[in-house]
């Protein structure tokens, strides 16, 4: 999958994740993809919880070994 | 109702009660909500400018997971508070955990607004020097003006 920035979170715990994501979407354009690497377990649900919230989309997410990918669709302001 | 609003009262100083405030308050504003903390009594330590002092005891914090069983009475040792601290400090950075400083850093840019408690602030003869910058000042009245009208109040 296509990404406009690239956000290394792992080894990062509650709610690092999340805040750097919120960081990494305000440094690119509204319909720009950010994808972001976490190892936090409780990321698949925080994540999901942020996109709901927030308007932004999850387009894909990805699992392999404890690393999760997450691929999040800046929305349009 | 948008945007949703979270109201904080921080009254406790220790570093375990230092992270439920601004984990809470930074998540909400990552979701975009409105977040004010009122910090009163020992919650004001954490609006200090050095906050790298804060600490945790196992006296009287019988929930408090310890490596060996540890009877109150050694727990009060002198010794024994500054070695359970750095024990928590080290367990928080091998888990890649946030430190205090850097969720509270993460709250002033993210727009949560930190009030300090004047009543606080004049009972233990603090200066307006002795905080961050970025802080407000205020009574009680002035944290109900935002919490009469918050989604979430929560007290720490």
């Amino acid at each position: 999958m296509e990404f406009d920035k690239e956000l290394d979170a792992r080894n990062l715990n509650c709610p690092l994740p999340i805040l750097r994501c919120k960081k990494g979407l305000s440094e690119i354009q509204a319909t720009q993809t950010l994808k972001v690497l976490a190892t936090d377990p409780g990321s698949v649900k925080d994540f999901q919880a942020f996109c709901k919230q927030t308007g932004h989309e999850l387009l894909q997410l990805d699992e392999a070994d404890g690393l999760f990918t997450f691929y999040i669709k800046k929305r349009v302001a | 109702m948008w945007p949703k609003k979270l109201a904080l009262i921080a009254s406790k100083g220790s570093l375990d009660w230092a992270y439920p405030p601004f984990i809470l308050a930074s998540t909400a504003a990552a979701l975009d909500y409105e977040v004010e903390i009122f910090f009163t009594f020992y919650g004001l330590t954490l609006l200090k400018k050095d906050i790298s002092d804060l600490k945790v005891s196992p006296l009287g914090n019988p929930a408090m997971p310890m490596p060996v069983p540890m009877p109150n009475f050694v727990q009060m040792l002198p010794g024994m508070e500054s070695m359970a601290t750095m024990m928590m400090k080290q367990k928080i950075a091998d888990k890649g955990v946030a430190s205090i400083e850097d969720l509270r850093t993460a709250c002033l840019e993210s727009g949560v607004k930190l009030i300090a408690c004047q009543m606080t602030v004049d009972l233990f003869d603090f200066k307006p020097s002795d905080f961050i910058d970025g802080i407000e000042f205020g009574g009680a009245a002035t944290f109900f003006e935002f919490a009469g009208e918050s989604d979430v109040n929560l007290f720490i």
